[in-house]
């Protein structure tokens, strides 16, 4: 049954701190959690953000389920398909590239053996190119969760990095703890 | 080495915490303001300043302040715009990261200046990592009884809360933020109305910058005539800069508005030169959306002055032989770097960032993305180069917001100064495709 492929129910905690984004606004003004919800769903559903967790989000903030496609679709760091365990998002703008981000991307793709945009076979990695993450005087670098990785300038930067990362667990957010 | 205002202390060990933040003086002006000013003197004061947006946009912070709506019985909101996308532009990050405290001071002077009990910091949502910083300090100064109900016993009530974004560049630009901040797509409003009329939740808010909203403590607890002393002319204060690209030392350095630029990329104080020996080829100044100068015409204006980092020497000769102060985003390219790739990445950017409200921006940017990837790529025409100065003009000033002027610039300004590195791209494409070729010729002529 198409309903229970992708079952979404938010913890305890995640429902707490969706509350929590709640309280900040005046009343009849829920809405304004929706963001916020939307981060916290894509942490509890490894990583993505399913049909399945947007009806839940449009239920707690008593608002259509629309109003929530609406917004996941607009805004880039909401990933809308499964990803893999670590999602790689890659700065490929300007400044990074005056730094040599289009080579860090390069090699990611050979070391990976993945394009931009997929994962590999293992489930480990998916390589996102993202804009400008306003790391400019760091570059080139690249975000994994709440993390930022700085001045990947050479190919042994970059092995060394994809070594530590399959060694790593997926990070906790400060909620969940 | 001038004055520091932002950031005299932001190296110090433990800033983050309040403890240490107060022990250097922290939260003296929240004092100050609440138990001996009225907001009104709080927003005289930056008003005399001189204080300008340090967004982008530059526009007297005093004079939006005054601007601000105050009907009877409907609440009035502070947000703090700490979307900081523009390509180029990573102080706020940097500073919100490493002393949360001087924001979280100047949100509340200034929020009690504007008659703000509830202020918000818009955040980008990349930078979850500082939202946990920034409300690990909101905490603190709760439980110090800085914001609250009744603030040192003032009866002035303030509530501060962070929010993330989710990705957007156009969240940026203030009324898409606040679309952002009520749970909606970023799309920006038409104005009128302004939103220091109706703005958040329909009532009078005021939006204003990560610095800009810093620097307020330092003006109320030294005078808006002190502040008003740095600088030149109409560009008072300090500046922070964000530089990057090929320099010895990226980073941020907080200047004094009028530094000249030669000074600021070739002295060890700030940029320490050129990277690798290599010879300075052109800079984008003020983040990516402002236009592109060559060498010549970034160290000196059209008329053979020194150029200064400030908002008016930055700007003279207009757009024909000059550029903008913007956001302080400092890009710094050397002789090995393409033009034309540049140019096509920055558009690809804007493309990819259009909100798609307006047919011009919307259509127009992934225009200009497609002819600059085909001349990158080897399969320009020679009219193309015309195309795009035409779709720039055509995107530019009919749109809703910026986001079409920022698209347009860039490339309107790479065609103005680098026309001939185009020519050269769509005349030989196998030499221009080849891995790492650069054309030279442009420079080799400006630095005779």
């Amino acid at each position: 049954m198409a309903e229970t492929i992708n079952a979404f129910k938010f913890s305890d905690k995640a429902l707490a701190e969706i509350q929590r984004y709640i309280s900040h606004y005046p009343e009849g003004r829920q809405k304004s959690a929706l963001l916020p919800a939307l981060h916290v769903a894509q942490a509890e559903n490894n990583g993505w953000v399913s049909p399945e967790a947007m009806d839940a989000i449009a239920e707690i903030l008593n608002i259509q389920p629309i109003e929530v496609y609406e917004v996941a679709t607009f805004y880039t760091m909401f990933n809308l398909k499964p990803v893999g365990k670590h999602v790689l998002e890659v700065c490929r703008t300007g400044p990074c590239c005056l730094r040599g981000a289009d080579q860090m991307i390069e090699t990611f793709k050979q070391k990976l053996n993945i394009e931009e945009g997929e994962t590999t076979a293992d489930g480990m990695f998916t390589l996102k190119p993202v804009e400008c993450l306003a790391s400019c005087g760091t570059g080139p670098m690249l975000q994994v969760r709440e993390t930022y990785y700085e001045n990947l300038d050479s190919e042994e930067a970059v092995d060394q990095f994809i070594e530590m990362m399959r060694n790593k667990e997926v990070e906790t957010p400060e909620w969940a703890k | 080495m001038g004055i520091k205002i932002l950031t005299e202390h932001i190296n110090v060990p433990g800033i983050e915490t309040l403890e240490v933040y107060r022990k250097h003086g922290g939260y003296r002006s929240v004092e100050k303001a609440i138990k001996t000013m009225t907001p009104e003197e709080v927003v005289e004061e930056v008003k005399t300043s001189g204080l300008r947006g340090r967004g982008g946009a530059g526009f007297p912070a005093g004079m939006k302040w005054s601007f601000l709506a105050k009907p009877e019985g409907v609440p009035r909101y502070l947000v703090c715009n700490a979307d900081e996308s523009e390509p180029g532009t990573f102080k706020d990050r940097v500073f919100m990261e490493k002393n949360p405290h001087a924001l979280i001071e100047g949100m509340i002077t200034s929020s009690y200046a504007l008659g703000a009990n509830t202020s918000y910091i818009y955040i980008r949502g990349e930078l979850l990592f500082v939202l946990r910083i920034l409300e690990k300090a909101i905490a603190e100064a709760y439980a110090a009884g800085l914001l609250g109900k009744n603030i040192l016993g003032s009866g002035y009530d303030l509530d501060l809360h962070v929010a993330p974004g989710g990705g957007a560049y156009i969240c940026g630009e203030e009324t898409a933020l606040l679309e952002s901040l009520e749970g909606k797509r970023g799309n920006p409003r038409n104005k009128p109305p302004f939103p220091a009329v109706k703005g958040l939740f329909q009532s009078p808010t005021v939006v204003n910058n990560v610095e800009t909203i810093a620097s307020v403590p330092w003006i109320v607890n030294n005078s808006g005539a002190e502040y008003a002393k740095i600088g030149i002319g109409r560009s008072t204060g300090t500046k922070l800069i964000s530089a990057s690209g090929n320099i010895n030392r990226p980073g941020v350095y907080e200047i004094d508005l009028g530094v000249p630029v030669e000074e600021f990329i070739y002295s060890d104080e700030y940029c320490g030169g050129i990277w690798k020996g290599k010879q300075l080829k052109a800079v984008v100044p003020g983040g990516s959306s402002v236009p592109i100068l060559p060498a010549d015409l970034i160290l000196k204006t059209a008329a053979g002055e020194q150029r200064l980092m400030t908002y008016e020497s930055l700007s003279d000769g207009g757009f024909v032989s000059g550029s903008m102060l913007g956001s302080g985003a400092f890009i710094v390219f050397d002789e090995d770097q393409c033009i034309v790739r540049n140019t096509w990445n920055y558009a690809r950017f804007y493309h990819h960032e259009s909100c798609g409200q307006c047919s011009p921006c919307r259509e127009g940017t992934g225009w200009m993305e497609r002819v600059l990837h085909r001349i990158e790529h080897g399969h320009g025409h020679q009219q193309d180069i015309d195309l795009l100065v035409s779709v720039a003009k055509q995107i530019e000033g009919n749109t809703i917001c910026p986001l079409g002027d920022a698209a347009a610039w860039p490339v309107a300004s790479a065609i103005r100064h680098f026309r001939e590195e185009f020519e050269w791209h769509i005349k030989h494409p196998q030499e221009a495709t080849a891995p790492g070729a650069v054309y030279r010729g442009q420079l080799a002529a400006a630095t005779v």
